[in-house]
């Protein structure tokens, strides 16, 4: 389709109306600082431009279109009355900086909601500064440091990261200034108890860990886990990008978890994709909350206040207070689940990933055949020597039945990885056609596997060029001249 | 799977040639670049830079995945092959000319496998 740019006409349509009142001398700006020519905006009008944006819409697929099991994202329906709550004019007009005593009910909000997740998390303190998941980790992670440093401890530079985790966890210990150890899985896909006592010593500031595990897979040995990084002196991370299967049934502040982020707008039911925005609190157990950054609010005196006031603390991490309307849709998520639907949906999530899993099973290897969690991992190595086809094809083949393919090449320690996360929030119904979808695919890759190479055939884009995606992005338009 | 002879390798899927006393050059093999799949950037370290062994010297991407390249010597680098990092699908086009890094005043060094026991190990990684 053909961008704004492109479809510009020659001519720019009379939207306004003439002016009609008597012009001002305007004193110009000093020449050095205007522009040399004026800016080439596409002059359209409001009926072409919402045009655009339809056609534009229509070449996406969303959670609201179709099956979207994309692995590790939780791509669950996003309920339409947190939107309507968090439209409301109350939590819409205010302004970050107006007087505390004028926006009691939005830091109760505030309150509430980190009051209802430090219960499911069975953290102490929670601050929701950070924007998004990595963020969160990033915070997380300044907080043990933090830590550490106020201990007088200055040896702890290294933050371990088994080699199933999430590639966020790696990439935020660097940022905040650590050496990653990378510590390898055992057969069974979870942490390899022997090998993780081999990197604990007096350099280890933490572990950082996510369970269920990116197989899908809850870590079995996790009080043992959290014992030997313990007793090494180190801190224990919850990567909270997997908290939808437990969530109101066990808690990571139960299984030795000092500190924890949580992806707001992947379990608790916000929208994500597409840049945001998102929220990654940060909840941590007492001994941790000195370091939460700051304002944080705090009840003093009846009323709700934000306190700056925390010498301890890491700083600010983020203007203001957060995405806010992304925590009123979560607690509008919470208060209408409730005390019993949270864990009914957890186990939900559970059920459909295992009905899913056993669905596929006959017709591919699940790397790790176990019960699994929320998620679980086709290896289809075997299905590439014997056909050709891979990941990639199959997942490209769900394109053209109208599914959002799983999540590709991850984790990495499973060749030719498609990761399943069907989520809690689909039917049978659907399940039982993404099974059939997936066992006719299968069939294709054996009779025809031509025809899987060359998919997506039905859809507005086909096979984009990866390579020269990112080899030769193109980002913006370029005029011809 | 062509593996030149005259070529050692690691188990990490380096190749090394040894091209005078003290002085190798690095690259990946061609299992590497296969299990890879299209390569889009290189890092390389710099010449003058220490490599140290088993750790890493630079890292590829590919439209997959980020790999770290593992040094399978002690050195210091002398030549980096900046081609590569226009074009790291030379890699990929042919993975024994494409080397990646030459280092000299080695002081430690892995044991490295010939390319028949090289074969070997990537049949048990298949």
């Amino acid at each position: 389709m053909k961008l704004l740019f492109e479809q510009c006409p020659s001519q720019s349509p009379q939207v306004l109306p003439p002016c009609d009142i008597p012009q001002q001398e305007v004193i110009p700006l000093p020449a050095q600082l205007g522009r040399k020519n004026p800016p080439r905006l596409p002059q359209m009008s409001e009926s072409e431009v919402a045009r655009h944006y339809t056609a534009l819409a229509q070449q996406v697929f969303g959670v609201g279109s179709g099956f979207y099991p994309l692995g590790s994202c939780t791509m669950k329906y996003n309920p339409k009355i947190n939107e309507q709550v968090a439209a409301l004019p109350g939590f819409t007009g205010i302004h970050p900086l107006q007087p505390e005593e004028t926006m009691q009910g939005c830091l109760e909000v505030l309150a509430l909601a980190e009051q209802y997740l430090c219960e499911i998390t069975g953290m102490d303190a929670m601050s929701f500064q950070p924007a998004a998941g990595a963020h969160g980790e990033y915070t997380g992670l300044l907080l043990i440091r933090a830590y550490h440093l106020a201990r007088g401890d200055h040896k702890r530079t290294n933050i371990i990261v088994p080699d199933s985790a999430h590639g966020t966890n790696p990439a935020s210990a660097v940022m905040a200034g650590f050496q990653v150890i990378n510590v390898a899985s055992g057969p069974d896909g979870c942490v390899d108890l022997e090998k993780l006592q081999a990197v604990c010593d007096e350099n280890t500031a933490g572990l950082m860990l996510t369970n269920p595990n990116t197989l899908g897979l809850f870590e079995k040995d996790m009080t043992a886990i959290a014992e030997i990084v313990h007793e090494a002196g180190g801190l224990v991370y919850y990567d909270g990008a997997n908290l939808n299967p437990i969530m109101g049934v066990i808690r990571p502040g139960d299984m030795g978890f000092d500190v924890i982020h949580l992806n707001l707008h992947k379990t608790f039911s916000t929208p994500h994709g597409g840049g945001g925005p998102g929220s990654g609190p940060v909840g941590c157990k007492e001994f941790l909350a000195p370091f939460l950054p700051v304002p944080y609010p705090v009840s003093r005196e009846g009323s709700l206040v934000l306190d700056g006031e925390r010498p301890q603390s890491v700083g600010k991490v983020r203007s203001f207070y957060g995405n806010f309307l992304v925590v009123v849709k979560t607690l509008c998520y919470l208060l209408r689940l409730g005390a019993q639907g949270i864990p009914e949906a957890a186990k939900h999530a559970v059920l459909n990933a295992n009905y899913l899993k056993q669905g596929v099973a006959k017709d591919y290897d699940v790397a790790i055949d176990m019960p699994c969690m929320h998620e679980f991992v086709l290896g289809l190595g075997d299905l590439k020597k014997e056909t050709g086809v891979s990941a990639m094809d199959v997942a490209k083949a769900m394109l053209d039945h109208g599914m959002h393919p799983p999540t590709m090449y991850f984790p990495l320690i499973v060749p030719e990885a498609l990761m399943f996360e069907p989520t809690e929030t689909e039917t049978k119904e659907t399940l039982d056609e993404a099974i059939r979808v997936l066992a006719e695919i299968r069939k294709t890759a054996s009779e025809n596997p031509e025809v899987l190479h060359g998919a997506p055939h039905h859809t507005a884009v086909r096979r984009p060029d990866e390579v020269q995606a990112a080899r030769h992005p193109v980002l913006r338009y370029r005029w011809e001249d | 799977m062509n593996n030149p002879a005259n070529l050692s390798y690691t188990k990490s899927h380096e190749w090394l040639e040894e091209l005078e006393d003290d002085v190798v050059r690095i690259g990946l093999t061609d299992f590497a670049q296969d299990s890879l799949g299209d390569l889009v950037f290189v890092n390389l370290p710099q010449v003058g830079d220490e490599v140290v062994v088993g750790e890493a010297l630079g890292d590829v991407e590919s439209v997959k995945a980020v790999s770290d390249i593992y040094s399978p010597v002690t050195g210091v680098v002398r030549a980096v092959n900046e081609d590569l990092l226009d074009a790291p699908e030379a890699i990929n086009e042919n993975p024994y000319e494409a080397w990646l890094v030459e280092v000299d005043n080695i002081t430690d060094r892995e044991e490295t496998l010939s390319a028949e026991a090289y074969e070997t190990h990537c049949q048990t990684e298949e």
